[in-house]
């Protein structure tokens, strides 16, 4: 699977000029990309100390905090997009998370690791260990993930929330999956409103 | 001298008539002591004011003649440093009611021809920043590049704000708050009634007769220990003893007991015990936005700020930083935070040489090039 690949469709999703807030962004890669090509007015939070360093270096404006109570100071709606790249299954509580974000976000942006991927299903099935992937390429004992979802959990639980989803796309390890995503598809990409 | 140093560098003075206090009060003939260092550019864009902390002054980097101890942020400013003065146009100024060179109780009072004393009216941190407003002023500088200070100097960043919100292109709050708490306070108050209940202090007209030795270098003990941690006290002192065998005397014999009898003593050296109390009442009184919400005081700001708090600082905690980050938030100012992760309790801000530098380098290099 291709991160960039991703980050070329978030990029070609987020609107010229919008104002954007990712949560969890890391060393700023992917907020980093989006002023450059879109011009957007960028904000990240993050919770790693050297990532705030990156982020700093490239000329980003972040927040060293938790987003699992970083939210709460933001207006409704203060943002055009709200971003839960790779880190929705990082986080204690996703479904609050996912609730602020709405609140926060006109839009949210969401991608994370499809579980429900063949290949761990197949690890499971044959090796009855837990699959070690590469969206998910860590053992059980160091793994930041909390969460294990996949494609259709996560439109499942969009339709109990009635949360909707306004695009998606799936990408497996030579592009866009686009046949039984939920089984060939390392990673989903959404957006929902 | 080192090769990235601002060399010899001297305090300058600059007078003006008057300057009418949050107290109503106006004073007189007032001094402003300032250092600069590097050089204006031509648009007068590129001026950085630098806010010292409680005891600090306007020699915040190189050297004065025939001394060997350089500046207090003197790991900061030079060339090639975090205030790059090859870029940079940098100073600093010793606040109003100090002893520095600028006016304070221990300077003369025009009307009497005697040092101040008492008669020295209640000074805020909004009077600090509004004599150094008629110093940029003079300066001939329109907007600075930013304000930048830690501890009491980061009140003073915050009260450029809210004061001239115009003439700030971004800000640099360190390891401050918006208001001091009950806890800062208390530690204020038990210095000023340690300097106080000295006899020597004669009810603040000590000049010329006495100086309340005692009381001030207990004060400033006090202080030692609320800008440390447990942690670094653990690691700089232990339980290490100049004693091999417990003595049973008053003596301090625990090296930290003498480190704090040193720099007590050395400290009523080189500051005014009166100083000391204005300066720890402004502080107290510090509140920044008093009954209205922070936010709505932030609204509109277009200056961008780069706030840092302390893991290990137990006298100014993160979450006071973190009252700022939610303002911002709420108001949609731009900001960045960083908690660096130190054990040096709140002299970190002193100390933490090399985080600082990265953060505030690439801050600065980005405010400029808007």
């Amino acid at each position: 699977m291709s991160e960039n690949l991703a980050y070329k469709i978030i990029t070609y999703w987020v609107e010229e000029k919008s104002s954007v807030l990712d949560l969890g962004c890391g060393d700023g890669e992917l907020l980093s990309i989006l002023v450059e090509r879109k011009n957007v007015k960028a904000m990240g939070i993050e919770i790693s100390e050297q990532a705030i360093y990156s982020c700093v270096a490239k000329g980003l404006s972040v927040l060293h905090e938790n987003i699992e109570h970083g939210l709460t100071g933001y207006a409704d709606k203060s943002f055009d997009y709200v971003i839960l790249y790779n880190t929705f299954q990082e986080i204690k509580n996703p479904a609050a998370v996912l609730d602020e974000a709405l609140r926060v976000g006109k839009k949210v942006v969401v991608g994370f690791p499809n579980f429900a991927y063949y290949k761990s299903r197949l690890q499971i099935f044959f090796n009855g260990r837990v699959p070690v992937t590469s969206s998910m390429p860590f053992q059980w004992y160091n793994t930041p993930n909390l969460h294990f979802l996949s494609i259709l959990d996560f439109t499942d639980y969009c339709n109990i929330k009635k949360i909707k989803i306004e695009k998606s796309v799936f990408i497996g390890k030579s592009g866009q999956v686009k046949f039984l995503p939920n089984l060939f598809a390392e990673m989903g990409i959404f957006i929902v409103s | 001298m080192e090769k990235n140093s601002v060399g010899l560098v001297e305090t300058k003075y600059f007078n003006f008539d008057e300057l009418v206090l949050d107290s109503k009060e106006h004073l007189k003939q007032v001094t402003i002591a300032y250092e600069i260092y590097g050089q204006l550019n031509e648009k007068k864009s590129n001026a950085i004011l630098i806010e010292h902390a409680l005891t600090g002054d306007a020699h915040a980097a190189g050297f004065h003649k025939d001394e060997d101890k350089s500046g207090w942020w003197d790991t900061m400013i030079g060339p090639g440093k975090a205030f790059d003065t090859k870029k940079y146009f940098v100073i600093c100024s010793n606040v109003i009611g100090g002893c520095k060179g600028s006016t304070g109780p221990s300077s003369v009072n025009p009307k009497t021809g005697k040092p101040y004393g008492l008669d020295f009216p209640i000074i805020t941190v909004a009077d600090m920043v509004r004599a150094q407003k008629k110093l940029i002023d003079y300066l001939g500088i329109k907007k600075l590049l930013t304000v930048v200070g830690g501890s009491m100097g980061g009140m003073q960043v915050l009260q450029w704000l809210v004061s001239y919100p115009e003439s700030v292109k971004s800000l640099i709050p360190i390891a401050t708050t918006v208001k001091h708490s009950p806890q800062q306070i208390a530690f204020s108050e038990v210095g000023r009634q340690a300097v106080m209940s000295d006899p020597d202090w004669r009810d603040g007209n000590y000049y010329g007769v006495s100086f309340p030795t005692r009381g001030l270098s207990v004060a400033r003990m006090i202080g030692h220990i609320t800008y440390m941690s447990d942690v670094s006290m653990a690691e700089k002192f232990g339980r290490r003893s100049k004693e091999k065998k417990p003595i049973f005397k008053f003596e301090p014999s625990f090296e930290v007991e003498g480190y704090l009898k040193y720099r007590g003593d050395s400290f009523v050296k080189r500051f005014d015990a009166n100083s000391y109390l204005y300066i720890t009442k402004a502080l107290d009184l510090f509140d920044l936005v008093g009954e209205k919400k922070l936010h709505q005081v932030f609204n509109g700001l277009k200056a961008k700020l780069l706030i840092l708090s302390f893991k290990s600082d137990w006298l100014y905690p993160s979450y006071q930083s973190k009252e700022i980050v939610k303002a911002c938030k709420l108001a949609g100012a731009d900001a960045t935070y960083c908690e660096i992760d130190s054990t040096y309790g709140h002299d970190a801000f002193l100390l933490e040489v090399d985080e600082e530098t990265h953060l505030i380098k690439h801050f600065l290099e980005r405010v400029s090039n808007v």
